[in-house]
């Protein structure tokens, strides 16, 4: 049982990592206003991305760089079209992921070859932290962790404050909330729309980066399957805070890990109820906030001056 | 209407340059491939007929997008919506043993009104409880890709064969739509994708109904001052939308499928958001742009083989072809406002 559990834990913050860390960038860019779906492509080509950097410089720092510049990179596209176009900004998003979808399947297949003969490349090896690994349980499954795991979890916080308690975080806020009262007092709507846009570009890059050098060692076409959305979600459940966003990622870790293990026992629950689990709680918890809700009053809206 | 066709044009172009000037970096060429691509698509009669058995869904998907624009919602749920639809009529077809001339309606009205009922789902959260199309439809989506993979992998699951796919059974044959076109896989779903159009088309421009979820979709304000409820509208909206990708499932597994495999439609619930956007929600346009986009599918394996480049480099085009219609939204702001203006005019009176 104190395997199993170990196990669990263990797996179940594998498998949140990601999600959390690309929806502590979306829940910023959302705040802002903006409603992120390209997520999902930004992190399939920082998954790839990672894969090439860390294959062309033999370490998984710099790869996982070059994801998030290219999640920031194409984050401009997106905010270029959204911001100063004023474009739709689902439809935006939605070109982004299907380009992704492309682009990707090209470059991998350009760089490595149809046949896909995964290159040995740097990955995140785990980082067991001293003394606290040796803790029964949480030693072996929360303190030996690669490092983007410890990122996610002590980012979640921080990033709360900064959102809740700082200048800038009250700024971003108030852009979503009424952007023309923002504007009235000095703040660029634009600009602040950018700057978060384009961190949720870096967070979505370092996000894929981490499926597919965290989690396994390669790039596979279309590995992000729906993370991306799932952050999104995660993002709503949590109800637009970063603490929010950290405790819903770990929610739906915990239904994918356990569903490996239903699957892997042979148990009679069919697992697709669980992987359907993270999906249905959201909706639930959207009819739960109602009048509660954290969504920006102009979530989605492009914003004309004057 | 020939503003309307402009823009799409003119974005269509541009992707084609843009994506040639990447493929240049890439080191490939754009030419040959964009030659190989065309005769892929339109290059012969099996191409064409192969484009057009492709543009069946994809038009159905886009027709479901389409209807949740003019009542001012944004249906991402194509996908979810589909294979709830299909999963209906697909378990008639495998099912029940009728004459083809009962069979074949049975399931698309199945189809249509489980799919249909599921988009209801979606009116009904934001109709009591507030909750976002746009959130709920992706979430949904997932859920019907769960349900169908679990019913393909258990209850569902085809036991005929030794082989252990996540499948079902094959559908009666008397469930099967026939070749129109003898030697190819284009089948009577094209009728009905056409009557789809026209229903469409008829609804929205001609019927007092159709009209108010127009001037619901287009100006909630109007609409309320003119007595119209926005309730009523988003259950019309999606009720209509879900059913469109619900037939859109029912023709894919009644033709070229002929059984529910699980995640069979792949992306066709978001090329069918593409596809009615290239189309600017116009029956003409989303008949032309669903051709188009239907051929950069058919064309793409022609061009891998041939021009040596990646099939994937459709998705590509199609991701550029969609930032540039969106991007264009500028454009046609003000006449966007006219338009809206005009509108109003007409239901305050």
């Amino acid at each position: 049982m104190i395997q199993w559990t170990t196990n669990f834990l263990a797996s179940t913050f594998l498998i949140s990592t990601p999600i959390i860390l690309v929806g502590l960038g979306i829940v910023f860019s959302e705040r802002a206003g903006v409603i992120n779906i390209g997520a999902e492509g930004l992190m399939l080509i920082g998954a790839l991305m990672g894969v090439v950097g860390s294959w062309a410089t033999g370490s998984v720092i710099l790869g996982t760089l070059i994801a998030m510049l290219s999640g920031v990179f194409f984050s401009l596209i997106f905010a270029y079209l959204t911001v100063s176009l004023r474009a739709n900004q689902v439809v935006a998003g939605l070109a982004l992921n299907i380009f992704a979808g492309g682009f990707t399947v090209v470059m991998n297949r350009l760089i490595f070859g149809v046949a896909g003969n995964a290159a040995k490349i740097d990955v995140f090896n785990t980082v067991p932290i001293p003394v606290l690994k040796e803790i029964p349980i949480v030693g072996a499954s929360l303190f030996s962790q690669p490092l983007p795991v410890y990122i996610a979890l002590i980012a979640a916080p921080l990033l709360q404050f900064y959102l809740m308690r700082s200048n800038p975080g009250l700024k971003i806020r108030a852009v979503g909330e009424n952007p023309k009262a923002a504007d009235s007092l000095g703040i660029s709507v634009p600009a602040v729309r950018y700057m978060t846009l384009l961190y949720a570009g870096a967070m979505a890059g370092f996000a894929g980066a981490f499926v597919s050098m965290g989690q396994v060692s390669f790039f596979s076409e279309g590995m992000i399957a729906g993370k991306g959305y799932m952050a999104l979600a995660a993002v709503v459940f949590g109800n637009y805070n970063p603490v929010g966003v950290l405790m819903a990622g770990l929610v739906f870790g915990s239904a994918e890990s356990l569903q490996y293990r239903l699957q892997a026992s042979g148990s009679p629950i069919p697992y697709q109820f669980l992987l359907m689990l993270p999906y249905i709680i959201t909706v639930l918890a959207l009819c739960v906030y109602h009048k509660k809700t954290n969504r920006p009053a102009y979530s989605g809206q492009p914003y004309h001056k004057g | 209407m020939t503003r309307g066709a402009i823009y799409p044009a003119i974005a269509v172009i541009a992707a084609l340059a843009v994506c040639a000037v990447i493929l240049l970096v890439m080191g490939l060429d754009p030419v040959l491939a964009y030659q190989k691509l065309f005769q892929g698509a339109f290059g012969s009669k099996n191409a064409i007929s192969e484009t057009l058995t492709h543009a069946i869904p994809l038009l159905l998907c886009a027709l479901s997008f389409a209807v949740g624009v003019q009542g001012g919602l944004i249906n991402l749920g194509a996908t979810g919506q589909l294979y709830i639809g299909a999963l209906a009529g697909g378990a008639v077809g495998i099912y029940l043993h009728l004459p083809p001339i009962l069979h074949i309606p049975l399931i698309l009205v199945v189809g249509f009104i489980a799919g249909g009922a599921y988009g209801l789902l979606i009116a009904f959260l934001k109709n009591r409880f507030g909750v976002s199309e746009l959130i709920s439809t992706i979430m949904m989506n997932y859920v019907a890709i769960y349900l169908l993979n679990y019913l393909v992998t258990g209850p569902m699951k085809d036991t005929s064969s030794a082989n252990n796919l996540p499948q079902s059974a094959l559908i009666a044959t008397t469930a099967k739509l026939s070749i129109i076109l003898p030697g190819t896989r284009l089948h009577a779903g094209l009728y009905l994708a056409i009557a789809a159009l026209l229903f469409y088309y008829l609804f929205f421009y001609k019927t007092p109904l159709g009209y108010q979820i127009r001037v619901g979709g287009l100006n909630p304000d109007a609409a309320h001052y003119a007595g119209f409820s926005i309730e009523k509208n988003n259950y019309v909206t999606m009720f209509l939308a879900g059913g469109f990708a619900g037939l859109a499932g029912c023709v894919q597994i009644m033709s070229v499928q002929s059984r529910l495999i699980h995640a069979f439609a792949k992306e066709l619930g978001f090329s069918g958001v593409a596809v009615a956007l290239l189309g600017n929600n116009t029956p003409l346009g989303i008949a032309i742009s669903s051709i188009l986009f239907a051929g950069l599918d058919g064309g793409a394996a022609k061009m891998q083989t041939l021009a040596k480049v990646p099939n994937a480099v459709v998705y590509m085009l199609q991701g550029i072809i969609l930032m540039f219609v969106v991007g264009q939204e500028m454009f046609n702001l003000f006449h966007r406002r006219q338009r809206r203006a005009g509108i109003k005019k007409e239901a305050a009176t």
